[in-house]
């Protein structure tokens, strides 16, 4: 059975048609990446998988069952991990805290009034920032981290509930290209030994062409193709839309 | 405890007259609490005249051979800042009595400290009935007349008026309710046929002057019972004047003739209300005139209401010393009961029966004299004649 | 029929008049974010200079209209003075912190305005042409007041020019929708604040010099203008100028006509109709969801650890003489330590929906009162003993937190903290104005402790386990799960939710666990007082509350206990030593909002930590 399964997802806002019956599937351990031109609707896509934005029309299924329209946090009790375009941590919290955090939710321990969270979930936080390569950032403030850095710990707090989903959205944005790689690669491997699906916006060619499955293209909210990097790669509306840019055709 | 007692003697030193030395352990000492900050333009007379008074005590000799000081402090408006306040004079300050109030719920808290922590409170100026009836107690006594006397000395005048459709306006509080209240039940029983076709409660302080006249003129009332004083009556007679509410209508206030409230009003000082008050310069008693003059001396300024009010509870102190050889607060109420002094404004008694004094208040009619609001056709109302039977008393002050 | 035409104009009148002073505020608002405590001084700083004016100015047309002018344009005087020499420092100071410089600008004015108008009320002379009155429906009506209609929309429609058709006007709009963007225009951002305070100010003195005709000059006014004003900006919806011209009317009329049906109305009327709008709408009747000031990125707020040995010893060192050192006391300093003990109760548990939470409240005195009023009702009418009484007063807070809070942490910013002071003002006027049950504003007295616990030093140590315990434990939940979760839906309601955390559920119970802790302090005061009254719900005491925080610092967790500490203690003292308290708290709060702008223990925080150089 497919992880995520999206049929017909249709969203407006006021007369712009940001998405439009946008039908796909991502399966365990894929790695699927959803490019476009900016302003295509891939982060509208985003936000009304994990339940941020209600679709107009469309169905979200995740392992079969109906998603649509549930609250964000809902959907994440059920298996999705989240980052975002923009980074989105607790600025007020070292790294090891914002996993905790996750760590403690997911354990539904956040009501507790007495134990301090110091002495909480603090090993398998450790353990998850080992993992992304940033166990020496643990005790530092979010509020005061790189822009590079912050996505590693947003990937870490997404992965603190074993996913069976993880969305990213634009997660290298703002890195060196050398860190991009290197953090797909990992993003890649976790995925395959955990059988999490990934769906992915990116807008460097590179990391997409190297480490995506399968290729979903958005153009003014419409899904304009979708394949193998080859075939996507070869595809004459593809290259329409990223015309003059060499974007598709990029070194590789 | 070095600090503190510095404090408190730049406390006493900035407050009292300068140059008053003290006498080694031999002064007694009065605290005295009031809302300085909130209510200026009513207690910087009072406290005027407050040391007036003292000074004049003193430089008579004093008690018995000591001299009396006061130790000032100020609630800014805050029952519970009032108890705290009392805890210091009683305990740091070494106060053997207390004294003050301008507010009745500042009133009550102080009296409720008196009777918690068995020391005398004469309440000053509060004007509220619980303060004697149903909330009195055994400590505390009252100097000035109540709300219910002060209601009863115009519901006498009221009934002698034609009018049988009433309007009443009044702050919303305490003091604005009850005086309603006494003056419907009284004027009722004086005269069953008036009816009381409007009521107004506005925010004491925040009066919408124009919507309340209004309304007020909508029900057409033949007179109209006024409680609002301060900023509120100076609107409400500006917006009622305007508007012609008051005229072809007889217009009954309380306090409207005390020189706090008429003053500010000036020319617009509205003519011919029957009022409470104080004509301060009309009195020529031989207790009063030498009152006011050596208020005018000392401090450059005529007396108000305030000003005797604070004179006053001072003697009325004086006169309690004099009576009691000892500063043991039981002895002290019990020779509190039933003293008699020589106020400014005649003999008055502290009754035995409720504690409330037989001060009374100058009941008549506003006039406007060289620009200036003013009282005629005014006399003095002695308040041993507005209280209620000693019956009535005993049933409304059940716990004493 | 025709009183019902009066009344609407009466209604309009004051409208108008409720429109001037709340239009600048807005404005005020609008661009600095800054909420003005001080509005209502410059008011009546307004009505006082033009009735200075005036009566000094020769009579006639001249004399009254200038004295208004020329007030109006001193008073836009003083608040650019009061921007430049103070705001202008501050603007970079953790949110709501310039309400505390703001707090000390009224203290001061009210002793200054005392010192030179004296204390007696002044009456002005009514406006040259507009002293009589014209016939309506036959019936007669101001024509001042018939002047003042007018002066509302002329000024309405002014704004609404220098809004739209000039290039600062262009400026002014686009920084209230947007303050980042001023900053990325490269614009004088300093000469626009300056500005924009010079205009609200001057339409304060405006409002306060139009009343002349109208009211008495007080020194009453500055308080009695400032809620109401900011009701009706924020039922306007903040920022919005024709926002506040619709809330004004509303307001206006709605208490002309409310007086002819609930003659007692008018104490609560203003904070009903702000409960009902916020509650329907979340920002106001015309206002915009506020861009969100904190970013995805979180915000500068700065990390919590275990206290530092250092504080750690100071806090034991204080904790052993408050134990061991209050026998040695007079009664009367002994309870002094006991209100200590209990402000610290109540302004640790307001900061746990400030700090943590990242709410404002202005109306946490309702807590507060309401476990005193929970005390102090079981007593009287049940007789219950002071133990009893004392486990009522945290559950009546904390259910009416419950309650409250629920419709309050939907809303955010000034909205939020405006909707706490409406249910805090519904409450206060409950027991104002059920004189039945609460007595009235007279309270409940005789509310004492148990035989065991009169003596002074008893009840001290009594309350200070309380509140002490109470305050521990509030910071031991800021370290626990709890305190990290509503600290992370203040860093970012995105992530929160991202990762399964029902935001508004944690704001909710933070709040009545702020309002539970409240409610304790609040029964400790009513034993310790024995009396009870409507003053302690009601708004200063909440502004205390606020300003203890503010003052220790929000973002420090021993902020509110050094606040509390250092706002009673020096309070304490000064109305003790002289009569000019008010303006000398004012200005020690100016000086120190100025030299700590972090508060108190924020700048001792930034101190350590700049010697020991930590991140
Ligand atoms: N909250 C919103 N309100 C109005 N328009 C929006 C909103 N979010 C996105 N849009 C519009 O929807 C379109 C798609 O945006 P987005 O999903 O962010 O694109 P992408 O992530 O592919 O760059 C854009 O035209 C954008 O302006
Ligand atoms: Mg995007």
């Amino acid at each position: 059975m497919a992880t995520l399964e999206v049929e017909g997802l249709t969203k407006s806002f006021g007369g712009v048609r940001a998405v439009q019956g946008v039908t796909f599937a991502v399966e365990p351990g894929e790695m699927l990446a959803l490019i476009g031109p900016n302003g295509a609707g891939k982060s509208t896509c985003f936000n009304m998988l994990n339940g941020q934005l209600r679709p107009d029309a469309g169905r979200v299924r995740l392992m079969g069952r109906d998603i649509t329209g549930i609250a964000p946090r809902q959907v994440w009790r059920l298996g999705v991990g989240r980052t975002f375009q923009i980074t989105a941590t607790f600025g007020s919290m070292t790294v090891l805290e914002n996993v905790q955090m996750a760590l403690l939710s997911h354990h539904r321990r956040l009501g507790q009034l007495w134990r301090p969270v110091a002495r909480m979930d603090a090993a398998p936080a450790r353990a998850l920032l080992d993992r992304l390569g940033m166990a020496d950032q643990a005790a530092r403030p979010c509020g005061i981290l790189a822009y590079g850095d912050l996505k590693r710990v947003e990937l870490a707090i997404a992965l603190a509930n074993e996913p069976k989903l993880l969305l990213m959205d634009e997660p290298t944005a703002g890195m060196a290209p050398q860190e991009r790689v290197s953090l797909m690669a990992l993003t890649a491997d976790i995925a395959r030994e955990s059988g999490i699906a990934v769906l992915f916006t990116e807008h460097d060619m590179d990391v997409v062409f190297s480490h995506a499955d399968r290729i979903l293209v958005l153009d003014r909210g419409r899904l304009i193709a979708e394949g193998e990097p080859a075939v996507v790669r070869a595809d004459p509306k593809v290259r329409e839309v990223y015309l003059g840019s060499g974007a598709v055709t990029g070194a590789h | 405890m070095g600090r503190r007692q510095i404090l408190a003697g730049a406390g006493v030193a900035a407050l009292a007259a300068p140059g008053l030395a003290r006498a080694q352990g031999e002064a007694i000492r009065i605290g005295e609490i009031n809302s300085y900050t909130a209510q200026p333009a009513f207690l910087q007379p009072y406290r005027n005249a407050w040391l007036l008074a003292q000074e004049q005590v003193n430089a008579a000799g004093g008690i018995n051979g000591r001299r009396l000081e006061t130790v000032f402090r100020d609630d800014a408006g805050r029952p519970e800042d009032a108890v705290r306040l009392a805890g210091e004079l009683v305990n740091a300050e070494k106060v053997s009595l207390l004294a003050g109030g301008f507010l009745s719920n500042v009133g009550l808290a102080l009296a409720d400290f008196a009777n918690q922590n068995k020391r005398l409170f004469v309440a000053s100026e509060p004007l509220t009935d619980a303060l004697v009836w149903s909330r009195g107690n055994k400590y505390t006594f009252r100097l000035r007349a109540s709300t219910y006397m002060q209601s009863a000395m115009l519901v006498e005048e009221a009934a002698k008026l034609p009018a049988k459709r009433w309007a009443t306006v009044a702050p919303n509080y305490e003091y604005g309710q009850s005086a309603v209240r006494w003056f419907k039940e009284l004027l009722s029983r004086a005269k069953p046929d008036v009816e009381f076709v409007a009521e107004q409660f506005p925010a004491l302080g925040r009066i919408d002057a124009g919507a309340t006249v209004q309304a007020l003129a909508a029900a057409n009332p033949e007179a109209i019972f006024n409680v609002t004083f301060g900023a509120d009556l100076t609107n409400f007679v500006r917006q009622g004047s305007t508007r012609g509410l008051f005229e072809r209508r007889r217009v009954v206030s309380l306090l409207t003739g005390e020189p706090e409230y008429l003053d500010p009003l000036g020319d617009e000082a509205p003519e011919d209300w029957i009022v409470t008050g104080y004509p301060w310069e009309q009195i020529d008693t031989p207790s009063h005139t030498p009152f006011r003059e050596a208020y005018r001396r000392r401090w450059n300024d005529y007396p108000r209401l305030g000003s005797v009010v604070g004179y006053d509870t001072v003697m009325a102190i004086a006169a309690l010393l004099r009576k009691t050889p000892t500063l043991e607060t039981e002895a002290l109420v019990e020779a509190m009961s039933g003293l008699k002094f020589q106020s400014v404004l005649g003999p008055v008694e502290f009754r035995a029966i409720d504690h409330q004094s037989t001060m009374g208040a100058f009941v008549g009619r506003t006039v406007l004299k060289n620009g200036k609001g003013s009282m005629a056709d005014w006399r003095y109302a002695d308040g041993k004649d507005y209280l209620p039977s000693d019956d009535v008393v005993r049933t409304l002050r059940p716990q004493a | 029929m025709e009183n019902l035409v009066l009344q609407a104009l009466s209604g309009l009148a004051s409208a108008s008049s409720l429109f001037l002073v709340a239009s600048g505020l807005t404005v005020i608002f609008g661009v600095s974010r800054v909420v003005n405590f001080a509005h209502g001084s410059l008011y009546m700083l307004g009505a006082y200079l033009a009735w200075t004016l005036v009566t000094t100015l020769p009579r006639g047309h001249l004399g009254f209209w200038g004295g208004v002018i020329g007030a109006a344009l001193l008073v836009g005087l003083i608040g650019l003075l009061v921007e430049v020499l103070l705001l202008r420092r501050i603007y970079r100071a953790p949110e709501l912190f310039q309400l505390l410089a703001t707090f000390g600008v009224v203290l001061i004015v009210q002793d200054l305005a005392l010192m030179t108008w004296g204390a007696q009320d002044l009456l002005g002379p009514r406006a040259p042409g507009l002293r009589g009155s014209v016939e309506i429906v036959g019936l007669r009506f101001p024509l001042y007041e018939l002047f003042l209609i007018g002066v509302g929309p002329v000024v309405l429609a002014l704004l609404w020019l220098l809004f739209h058709r000039t290039r600062w006007g262009t400026l002014v709009r686009a920084a209230t929708q947007d303050r980042e963007m001023v900053g990325a225009l490269g614009v004088n951002q300093r000469m626009l604040f300056t500005s924009v305070f010079f205009l609200g100010s001057l339409l304060a003195g405006l409002g306060g010099a139009l009343q002349l005709p109208r009211e008495s000059v007080n020194l009453h006014m500055d308080l009695s203008i400032i809620t109401e004003a900011f009701v009706v900006v924020v039922v306007g919806g903040l920022g919005s100028l024709s926002g506040a011209a619709l809330a004004a009317l509303l307001i206006g009329e709605l208490h002309a006509f409310g007086i002819l049906i609930v003659p007692k109305i008018t104490l609560v009327l203003v904070f009903l109709v702000m409960a009902l709008v916020l509650v329907v709408r979340p920002h106001g009747l015309l206002g915009k969801p506020e861009a969100a000031a904190r970013g995805g990125q979180g915000s500068a707020e700065p990390v919590i650890g275990p206290a530092p040995p250092a504080l750690r010893w100071l806090a034991l060192a204080a904790l052993a003489v408050a134990v061991v050192l209050p026998p040695f006391l007079g009664d009367y300093a002994v309870s002094v330590l006991t209100e200590l003990a209990i402000f610290v109760l109540f302004a640790a548990s307001l900061h746990l929906i400030m700090g943590p939470g990242g709410m404002a409240s202005f109306g946490h005195a309702a807590y507060f009162g309401l476990g005193a009023y929970g005390a102090a009702l079981a007593a009287q009418w049940l007789g219950a003993p002071m133990l009893a009484g004392l486990a009522l007063a945290p559950l009546m807070a904390g259910i009416f937190g419950l309650v409250f809070g629920y419709f309050c942490v939907r809303l955010s910013g000034v909205y939020a903290a405006m909707l706490t002071l409406a249910f805090a003002q519904i409450a206060w006027s409950v027991a104002f104005q059920w004189v039945e049950v609460t007595g009235g504003d007279n309270g409940i007295l005789g509310v004492w402790p148990d035989a065991w616990a009169a003596p002074k030093l008893v009840y001290y140590y009594l309350a200070l386990a309380l509140c002490l315990g109470a305050t521990l434990f509030l910071r031991r939940v800021v370290h626990a799960p709890f305190g990290y979760a509503l600290r992370a839906q203040r860093d970012s309601t995105l992530r929160a939710e991202a990762i399964g955390i029902d935001a508004f559920r944690i704001r909710w119970l933070g709040f009545a666990l702020a309002a539970a802790a409240a409610g304790i302090a609040g029964g400790l005061f009513a034993y310790g007082k024995g009396s009870v009254f409507p003053t302690y719900m009601g708004i200063p005491r909440s502004v205390d509350a606020l300003l203890m925080v503010l003052l220790g610092g929000v973002q420090t967790l021993s902020g509110p206990i050094i606040g509390a500490l250092a706002f009673t203690g020096l309070q304490e003292q000064l109305v003790r030593l002289t009569d000019l308290w008010r303006l000398i708290l004012g200005c020690i709060i100016v000086l120190l909002v100025l030299f700590f702008p972090q508060g108190l223990a924020g700048a001792a925080r930034a101190r350590w930590e700049a010697r020991h150089g930590d991140a």
